[in-house]
């Protein structure tokens, strides 16, 4: 026993795991850690915008009873939460109008922008001021408010179509690698051939014939942007079928794909997934690039895109519109690219940061 | 060399056929197609079903789809992209050949200008490694890979076009270019290329010049430089002579490999400035589904990317003869 734990390293024996040790050089790259923190901050804005900008307040005293619409909006964030938590009336009608038809001598406590992303007003093209900080766009709707529902777009591509590509890439690499021969040959053709259209290509190709909705971009950027993640999970498969350890789930009779999904696969899975983070900034950028040509979120509904394209649309009569989008589109990309510096740094250490 | 050149190019003929079958059935397989869309233009109801029998019958959509590819696959080898299905009927490689100078001279001039910069810097940050210009233009250039070109773009319009007055925007000439001496055209033309060539070439200059300087390192450490400077060779000899012409190689990959780049992410920005190029009228076809337009436009890029590749392997095979025998 004292032998075998003496050719073990030192983090074996401390009973660290990989994930674990790569968590800890991850937590030494500063810029790595600002992106991340960004990437947090952005599933926080997402997930809490009802509380930041809402045309109806987080908490208040409407005719003697407490309301909680804020709050509920924020539950109906989470799939599914809207069938069993309802919002009560008055807050459930379109027509009620919070801000006129509160008193303001009851008790309300108000989100810090007081607007949906929807709301128009008779400002239109207004500069930042006091009542909208980031001003207003050509319907008269509160930037800000925009910006921060913008930011569910944002996380949502990141996720869904990423999510679809990472399915697709892990299983025809995981199967050419594994399986090799004619099917590898199949497979690999196939990676080759659809890596001759220009991805942006494809997606507008595609999506032509489609009805321009999110959902649609995002499932089609899912299915466009898988072929780099294949060509990393076939790579590694390669690489670890001449293992050892591999070799011995083979001697024991195991079904091979217990043999590919439970024992290469986590161990191929740290490659891809540096693939993967970069491919979300990718995702990001179409997705924002397709709204602003008019085939993503369609308006009124905000995305960093469609609001970057309003900014566009009235560069003369309201240059301050073009900031935020423009900004907040740089920023979520380079946490992105950050993050998946970091991380592959993390998970290879032979690769020396500075080469 | 002949075998591997041969060899390389026989692994690219199916690839080319596969491209040729996506092309093709991506397009055709989608719902809705241009008759249906020219017809719901007619109010009349039964009008409007006759109009598209007889545009389907016009445009020969009434065939199956294996008869379709087939007659499609003949006319492709004679370069024959068929008539457009817009209203117009104009012939399709009419209207790509009007837009192709734009998109062309675009990617040459960004391509060049590209490389004409990121050699000079990759060599001058690898010569002195993490000294001050090596620090500098990496924290530069990356700042600057990581703005997304059309999230520049923008901004770039918004101050040198509109709040300054500096530049044009919109297209690719003035509307008085015919009125104009030889010599204020070629300015006109000139002051139209300045942004936009800009933006297309910033964002790979950070990839390029990182390329450059990475290869350098990489020949710094084989045994003739180090012979070349213990006989005592000038430092600056070492680098330009010795180390910098062993560089070459790796960039003629690179060279090959960017055009794919260049090609796909003209979208947005000819959109953004009126362009007359390729992505633009890929676009427009788009939004009007002309078929035969997007089919070709499609193909003659995958068709382009491969033989980037293509070009880029043999003439890595060319220049290093080890490749061959891998």
């Amino acid at each position: 026993m004292s032998e075998l734990s003496q050719t073990q390293s030192p983090d074996r024996v401390l009973g660290r795991s990989i994930g674990r040790m790569a968590w800890e050089r991850f937590r030494k790259n500063p810029r790595g850690m600002v992106g991340l923190c960004f990437i947090l901050l952005m599933l926080a804005l997402a997930f809490f915008s009802p509380l930041l900008a809402n045309r109806q307040p987080i908490i208040c005293k409407y005719q003697g009873a407490w309301y909680f619409p804020g709050v509920v909006d924020v539950i109906h964030n989470i799939p599914f939460a809207s069938l069993v938590i309802l919002k009560s009336p008055p807050f459930s009608r379109a027509t009620f109008n919070a801000a006129q038809d509160l008193s303001p001598e009851e008790f309300a406590i108000w989100p810090l922008v007081p607007y949906g992303p929807k709301e128009t007003s008779g400002r239109t093209l207004a500069p930042p001021c006091r009542e909208h900080w980031l001003g207003t766009d050509q319907n008269g709707r509160d930037v800000l408010a925009r910006m921060i529902y913008g930011c569910i777009v944002s996380i949502q591509v990141g996720i869904i179509s990423m999510g679809i590509a990472t399915l697709i890439g892990v299983i025809l690499g995981a199967v050419a690698g594994f399986w090799g021969g004619w099917i590898d040959i199949l497979i690999s053709r196939f990676i080759e051939i659809v890596q001759c259209f220009p991805t942006f290509f494809l997606i507008l190709a595609i999506l032509a014939w489609l009805e321009p909705s999110i959902v649609n971009v995002m499932v089609v950027i899912g299915l466009t942007s898988w072929t780099s993640i294949a060509r990393y999970t076939r790579g590694e498969f390669i690489r670890l079928l001449g293992q050892e350890y591999v070799l011995a789930t083979r001697a024991l009779g195991c079904h091979p794909e217990r043999i590919m999904f439970k024992h290469i696969l986590p161990n191929a899975i740290a490659p891809v997934l540096v693939t993967v983070t970069f491919g979300i900034a990718a995702a990001i950028l179409s997705e924002a690039g397709l709204s602003w040509l008019g085939f993503g979120v369609q308006q009124p509904d905000p995305s960093w895109g469609n609001i970057l394209r309003d900014a566009y649309d009235h560069l003369r009569s309201a240059p301050h519109l073009v900031y935020p989008p423009c900004i907040a589109i740089f920023l979520a990309v380079l946490s992105y690219n950050l993050v998946g510096d970091a991380l592959r740094d993390a998970i290879d250490p032979r690769i020396s940061r500075e080469t | 060399m002949l075998t591997y050149a041969l060899r390389r190019i026989l692994i690219a003929v199916p690839t080319l056929f596969g491209i040729t079958l996506v092309s093709f059935f991506m397009i055709t397989l989608a719902p809705g197609d241009p008759a249906s869309m020219q017809a719901d233009q007619i109010q009349d109801t039964r009008m409007s079903i006759r109009v598209y029998e007889q545009l389907r019958e016009y445009y020969g959509l009434d065939q199956p789809l294996p008869v379709r590819y087939w007659e499609w696959l003949k006319r492709l080898v004679t370069l024959d992209f068929g008539q457009s299905m817009t209203p117009d009927s104009r012939k399709v490689t009419a209207k790509i050949a009007e837009r192709l100078p734009a998109t062309l001279s675009l990617a040459l001039l960004s391509l060049v200008l590209g490389f004409a910069l990121a050699i000079p810097i990759g060599i001058l940050s690898g010569a002195r490694r993490n000294g001050w210009f090596d620090t500098l233009s990496s924290t530069v250039l990356y700042a600057l890979y990581a703005i997304p070109s059309y999230v520049m773009a923008i901004p770039l319009i918004l101050w040198f076009s509109i709040k300054w007055d500096l530049l044009p925007f919109q297209g690719m000439r003035s509307d008085h270019f015919e009125q104009l001496s030889p010599l204020a055209q070629a300015g006109d033309l000139a002051s139209h290329f300045i942004l936009i060539t800009f933006c297309f070439t910033y964002g790979a200059l950070a990839y390029q010049s990182r390329f450059v300087r990475q290869n350098l390192l990489e020949v710094f450490q084989q045994d003739y430089i180090v012979t070349a400077r213990a006989k005592g060779v000038s430092e600056s000899t070492v680098v330009l002579k010795h180390a910098f012409r062993n560089t070459l190689i790796p960039l003629v990959t690179l060279f090959g490999l960017s055009l794919p780049q260049i090609l796909g992410g003209s979208v947005i920005l000819e959109v953004m400035f009126n362009w007359p190029g390729i992505g633009r009228l890929f676009f427009e076809s788009i939004l009007q589904r002309d078929y035969p337009t997007i089919m070709a436009l499609s193909f003659i890029t995958a068709v382009l990317v491969l033989l980037g590749t293509l070009l880029a392997d043999l003439a890595y095979g060319l220049v290093d003869p080890r490749v061959r025998y891998e």
